[in-house]
């Protein structure tokens, strides 16, 4: 199963991705997708620094597919992490980048 | 209402600095989260799946007009311009920066308000009967009691690292609107024969994955004891809680592992001890806390009655908001009022910053300047002169706070749920929403009657499905939602831990379940008086189950 790797930032707890310039994004969008293990691995690797540099918490590699060239999470807590609340779709990413998608 | 002192106030301020250097520190990486976590959560600061969440105490449910506005200003300067109230009669902020939040807290401390032990394994906000003070049926204001647990729990040294969480709860009425047999204390303040004060007490409830009935232990215990005893029961709790296992570690399963018989009398034996210490309050002291709460001078208003029955006939709407959302008052010419924060598809126990301030505004034009909230997250004005309610009313209407609803089929408790919360398991918010529209309609609400649903979206139970009329646990089964259902909870006077009915249901299936449950209860009802809790309690569980899974239930 392909893999993002995701966080929350640690200055305003706003849930992040790493994405391919290294840089940890608000959109799950341009998230960079570990396709093997190595390259999970370099993820992995990247997620620690990144926490122990105080950057981010709560790091976590999450399985995700690709739709259209779309990146979705499997799992419906994190494709609510990448969209925002169902319930109030004016608020979080969903308003931000792109229509609604969680659920 | 109670008034900081300059202890409480050096106290408040002396922890606001702290946690500011503490974010100073965490943000410029001299400290890291492992260290960092637990002193953010001792003030109230948790991660979840959006942002950090602050979650912010209201002692006892109660607050004045200017907390109301400075709570509704922090979610407009701060936050995304709302807040959730919750049914531990607190509210929470969704979306604060972690850098924001030493503001947030100065800004708080400013009205005498904080965040101090709303997370961590210490004892919780001490919650309390929302009609305190007000209530027609009430032997005593339980809020001074409330107080003093308070202030004698706050940083308090012995209680800083318990084997887990404890929550207490205190009632001063018959009609127990605290919930205080789902709690790990429960206080019930009454009167002896004698006609003094003391109070019954009970241990060892809670709900969570394990829901449990509080044991009384006590019958009468004076007032002078609270504390000794509560220290006694403390102490036993302290001492012999598991900490091997955090869902073994509540108090509530070391009362079930002892024996009530063994545990009451660790308790009584450890009591001896302290009985006589300084821990027995002094009247003088009873009296100065007290004196806080003294209710606030009404004066006969037996105009209301004649513009109230006016007002009635001249509008339906607002006719049917007297019926639902005012209750008795002690004085005659008053009544109590539920602002409902159930709007029909609205989110359960939320509201934005121009609700709050328009709260806040009738508080102090109309109610003696004093807010509750209720564990079931609504919001009350205790104090409204029937010859008043017109204008509350109009008032509410205009941001649409006027919903008829309270405890109807559509006043329905929701934890946040998955929508916000890292230990949610399936959301609870659009169910309570879908549950909201189905049953949107007054006259077939009315027509129900009292009916509460209770919405959890994880084991955990905010929101208290254990106790709910009908209550809804949502699981993940399968990388799914699911939905199961329990009948027959209760958490009042007569408390019950309701029973699971059956096999879950799907999200787009669990609206029509319920509604099949409410049909049912009005096919089987005995008259329109008889609630849907006293029919299910007189059939039991079998004609549900036969509606909402036909035949092959008999067979399970």
């Amino acid at each position: 199963m392909n893999k993002v790797l995701t966080a929350n930032r640690l200055t305003d707890g706003i849930a992040v991705w790493l994405g391919a310039n290294g840089q940890w994004l608000e959109s799950i969008d341009n998230a960079l997708i570990g396709r093997h293990q190595e390259a999970v691995d370099a993820l992995e690797e990247a997620g620690k620094s990144a926490f122990n540099d105080n950057l981010v918490v709560d790091v976590d590699l999450i399985d995700v597919e690709e739709i259209d060239g779309d990146i979705f999470p499997i799992r419906l807590r994190e494709r609510i992490r990448a969209a925002g609340p169902t319930i109030r779709t004016d608020l979080g990413k969903q308003s931000e980048f792109k229509p609604a998608t969680a659920a | 209402m109670y008034r900081y002192d300059e202890f409480d106030h050096d106290f408040v301020r002396q922890r606001v600095a702290q946690y500011s250097d503490q974010v100073e520190r965490r943000l410029s990486g001299e400290i890291d989260e492992t260290a960092f976590k637990p002193l953010r959560l001792m003030n109230g600061v948790y991660l979840q799946l959006h942002a950090y969440m602050l979650r912010v105490a209201i002692p006892y449910g109660t607050l004045n007009s200017r907390q109301m506005r400075r709570l509704a200003r922090i979610a407009r300067d701060y936050d995304k311009g709302y807040g959730h109230f919750t049914t531990r009669q607190n509210i929470q902020y969704n979306w604060p920066k972690l850098s924001d939040t030493p503001a947030i807290l100065e800004e708080l401390a400013e009205v005498e308000m904080h965040a101090i032990q709303t997370s961590g394994n210490c004892i919780r906000n001490v919650s309390a009967d929302h009609f305190a003070g007000a209530a027609a049926d009430e032997v005593a204001d339980p809020r001074p009691y409330a107080e003093i647990l308070r202030q004698w729990s706050s940083n308090h040294p012995e209680y800083s690292f318990l084997p887990r969480k404890f929550k207490i709860a205190v009632t001063g009425a018959e009609r127990d609107r605290a919930a205080i047999q789902v709690h790990d204390i429960g206080l019930h303040l009454k009167r002896n024969e004698a006609g003094a004060l003391g109070f019954a007490v009970y241990v060892g409830g809670g709900q969570g994955r394990t829901p449990v009935i509080a044991k009384k232990i006590r019958d009468f215990l004076p007032e002078a004891d609270l504390l000794s005893y509560t220290t006694a029961i403390m102490r036993v709790y302290n001492l012999n809680g598991r900490r091997d296992n955090k869902y073994k570690a509540r108090i509530k399963i070391l009362v079930n592992e002892t024996g009530e018989e063994e545990f009451t009398r660790q308790v009584e034996a450890e009591w001896q001890k302290l009985k006589e210490t300084e821990l027995k309050l002094p009247q003088d002291d009873l009296q100065a806390i007290a004196d806080y709460f003294a209710p606030p001078s009404l004066q006969d208003r037996p105009e209301g009655w004649g513009l109230l029955a006016a007002a009635k006939k001249a509008d339906a709407g607002f006719a049917a908001w007297v019926h639902q959302n005012v209750t008795p008052h002690r004085h005659p010419d008053y009544g109590v009022v539920t602002i409902s924060l159930k709007p029909i598809g609205g989110i359960p126990g939320d509201a934005n910053d121009t609700q709050m301030e328009v709260v806040a505004d009738l508080a102090e034009k109309f109610g003696h300047d004093e807010i509750r909230v209720s564990h079931e997250q609504n919001l009350v004005l205790p104090h409204v002169a029937f010859a008043d309610l017109e204008h509350v009313y109009k008032a509410l209407l205009e941001v649409e706070l006027a919903t008829a609803n309270a405890g109807l089929v559509t006043d329905i408790i929701a934890c946040p749920g998955l929508d916000y919360c890292a230990l949610a398991n399936a959301r609870s918010i659009p169910v309570a929403q879908e549950i909201s529209e189905r049953f949107a309609s007054l006259e077939r609400q009315q027509e129900i009657g009292e009916l509460k649903i209770k919405i959890s979206g994880c084991i955990n139970a905010c929101g208290h499905h254990h106790v709910g009329h009908i209550g809804i646990l949502g699981v993940e089964k399968k990388g799914a939602e699911l939905y199961q259902i329990t009948l027959g909870g209760s958490g009042d006077e007569n408390t019950s831990i309701g029973q699971i009915i059956g096999r879950g249901f799907e999200p787009e299936k669990i609206t029509d379940a319920v509604e099949t449950i409410v049909e049912t209860y009005l096919g089987l009802r005995e008259n329109a008086d008889e609630t849907f809790l006293e029919a299910y309690r007189r059939v039991g569980p079998a004609p549900f189950k036969e509606a909402l899974y036909g035949e092959t239930s008999k067979a399970a």
